[in-house]
């Protein structure tokens, strides 16, 4: 069985989550196996997971999961594991699926694959793609070991819609006390997390200062977009320190990056080289940034995103 | 205060990435190669500040073979104060954390510090791996650390946003981004490196169970598309009808 552990920040399914769950269910169909999903805490609809291709539902639930710990989430998954026969594991490749994924590795001496990209091949046990060298290659891992770990990088399968809503069993779990304690926590409201997010409006030094990012802002609201920015542009606290992508930064893997006034250095490059499409506004035909972009606009941005923002709102109305 | 700090080999940000005739091994020839920057400028840094303030010592630990000793000379002359090295080529994330735990056991580290991810695998998996095996908890993204007794205070970077926490030692944490700032080497420090320990020991045997059957180089992109400056209503369709990204 493929066990798939479905996070649920805040008891909310977000599309990582689905994502998930579609990929766990390829990989059963492949093995010809059946595909299960797990929740902990408590979460709404948890049911839906069906839909994109649990065939079973188990939740768990406890007043020691209500702060994340890793030693906590992996005790439960491993037992859930051991209790449900899984010998795949499938969890989100986030800040917190990295943790527990590689202390199950440990837990079961298996064999794991951090951020996977794609739907695994059934040879030499289980071969898996992920993105290496910064976004500069690609490698393909076999696993070999009974139990299997992969975690999937986000946006990249879309979760498919192909089934029922599933049944919701409650599963007991072996649950032991946390050593972390979290004395506070800070959420930026309202806008996508970066890692999440699926169009991108980034901009870099050419801007000049942060009293010029309103036009960055606007457009990134008219697409409903996440903002992000080159590192000297955090480093100078133009912009907050989560906003800077690239190697020391945030990876990222939108389908859409707009890079405004950002020249394309190897190492910003290297944080969002896996994006789908690339458009950069840059004044200097010759920046390195043009040589990675699908489309690009030389020219001033001072000019130019004022202008793009109100095509994309001209389109947007045109949509409906 | 006695502090280990995992420490790796990478090919320097800006090395050339190609392969051998069967794709299977990475070509190293020409290559420039540097400690991992995270375990460098966040994790090492910030253990040297600590023993400065608490006292104590900072160990360096590197799963490779004598190559990586440069790697190690290096740590030990931005302070380190001395070394183990396990002569093994590092195959997997999980033979890294087992051949660290295996020496980590028996120690009696207050704290195990690594770096949040190497830039060349990008795994992000062996500090979640050695805290396991460790029996420790594990912070990973640690962009502020404080130690006050037996107590250390934290912010974690967390899905969209961080967290404040506090913990008992001993633990695991693996450093971004904030942790601390770079620390260039100076020439004493050079000097004095060359006669610091690096203690060599084998590995313990552990048998590798994922393998990297082959690398590929990602499809060269077939060019940029230019859009006049003054047609954004240009862009906006292609970027509908062309590349259905909105
Ligand atoms: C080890 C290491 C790690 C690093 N990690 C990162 C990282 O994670 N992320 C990162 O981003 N950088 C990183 N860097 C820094 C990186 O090398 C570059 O210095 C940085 O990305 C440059 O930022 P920028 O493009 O915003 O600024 P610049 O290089 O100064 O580029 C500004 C660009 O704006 C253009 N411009 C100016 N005015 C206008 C205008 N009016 N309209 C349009 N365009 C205009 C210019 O032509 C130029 O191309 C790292 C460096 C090192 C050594
Ligand atoms: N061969 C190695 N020797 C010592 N430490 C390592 C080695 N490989 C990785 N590490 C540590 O583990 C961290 C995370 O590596 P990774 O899981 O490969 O992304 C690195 O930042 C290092 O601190």
């Amino acid at each position: 069985m493929v066990l798939v552990y479905v996070e649920s920040p805040k008891g909310k399914l977000k599309k990582a989550a689905f994502e998930a769950v579609t990929y766990g269910k390829k990989v059963a169909e492949s093995l010809g196996v059946s595909c299960t999903a797990l929740t902990i805490g408590a979460v709404d609809n948890a049911a839906q997971l069906g839909k994109y291709g649990a065939s079973k539902v188990y939740n768990t639930a406890d007043a020691l999961f209500t702060s994340f710990d890793s030693q906590v989430y992996t005790r439960a998954i491993a037992d859930a594991a051991v209790q449900l026969g899984a010998k795949t594991i499938v969890l989100c490749h986030s800040s917190s699926g990295k943790s527990i994924a590689g202390r199950l590795a440990a837990r079961f001496d298996a064999a794991s694959v951090s951020g996977a990209n794609a739907i695994p091949e059934v040879r030499n046990g289980l071969t898996v793609r992920k993105s290496v060298f910064s976004g500069k290659a690609v490698a393909e891992i076999a696993l070999k070991s009974e139990m299997k770990i992969i975690s999937l990088m986000g946006n990249s399968l879309q979760p498919e819609n192909i089934g029922a809503d599933a049944e919701v069993d409650s599963l007991s779990l072996n649950v032991i006390p946390g050593r972390i304690r979290v004395k506070s926590v800070k959420t930026q409201e309202g806008t996508v997390p970066l890692p999440e997010a699926e169009l991108v409006v980034s901009a870099g030094r050419g801007l000049k200062g942060p009293e010029n990012w309103g036009m960055v802002e606007d457009l990134a609201t008219a697409m409903n977009a996440t903002t992000a920015c080159s590192r000297p542009v955090a480093d100078a606290h133009w912009r907050p320190h989560h906003e800077h992508v690239g190697q020391t930064g945030v990876a990222i893997r939108p389908n859409l990056y707009i890079a405004i006034g950002i020249s394309g250095a190897i190492q910003h490059l290297a944080g969002v080289n896996n994006s789908k499409v690339i458009v950069v506004i840059n004044k200097d035909p010759e920046a390195p940034f043009f040589k990675a972009a699908d489309y690009g606009v030389v020219g001033d941005a001072f000019e130019i995103v004022p202008r793009l923002t109100d095509a994309y709102k001209k389109f947007k109305a045109s949509q409906h | 205060m006695k502090i280990l700090v995992c420490v790796s080999k990478t090919p320097d940000t800006t090395a050339k990435i190609s392969f051998n005739a069967d794709n299977t091994e990475f070509q190293s020839a020409g290559v420039q190669y540097i400690m991992n920057p995270y375990d460098e400028w966040y994790a090492l840094v910030r253990a040297l500040e600590l023993k400065e303030t608490l006292g104590g010592t900072v160990t360096l630990i590197n799963v490779g073979t004598a190559d990586d000793e440069q790697v190690i000379r290096k740590g030990l002359a931005i302070g380190g104060d001395d070394a183990v090295r396990i002569d093994a080529a590092p195959k997997s994330a999980l033979f890294v954390a087992k051949q660290i735990s295996a020496h980590a056991k028996s120690a009696g580290y207050d704290l195990i510090m690594l770096g949040k991810e190497t830039i060349d695998y990008n795994g992000s998996e062996v500090g979640a791996m050695v805290a396991e095996y460790m029996d420790m908890p594990y912070v990973s993204y640690a962009t502020k650390l404080d130690i006050a007794g037996s107590t250390a205070t934290l912010m974690r970077d967390i899905e969209g946003g961080e967290e404040e926490i506090e913990v008992d030692l001993p633990f695991v944490l693996s450093a971004a981004k904030g942790m601390a700032e770079q620390r260039i080497p100076n020439m004493r420090g050079i000097m004095m490196a060359k006669s610091k320990p690096i203690q060599v020991i084998p590995a313990v045997p552990f048998e590798d169970l994922s393998v990297v059957t082959s690398y590929e180089l990602p499809k060269a992109k077939s060019g940029v598309k230019l859009v006049q400056p003054e047609n954004m209503d240009e862009l906006v369709r292609l970027l509908h009808e062309e590349a259905k990204v909105i």
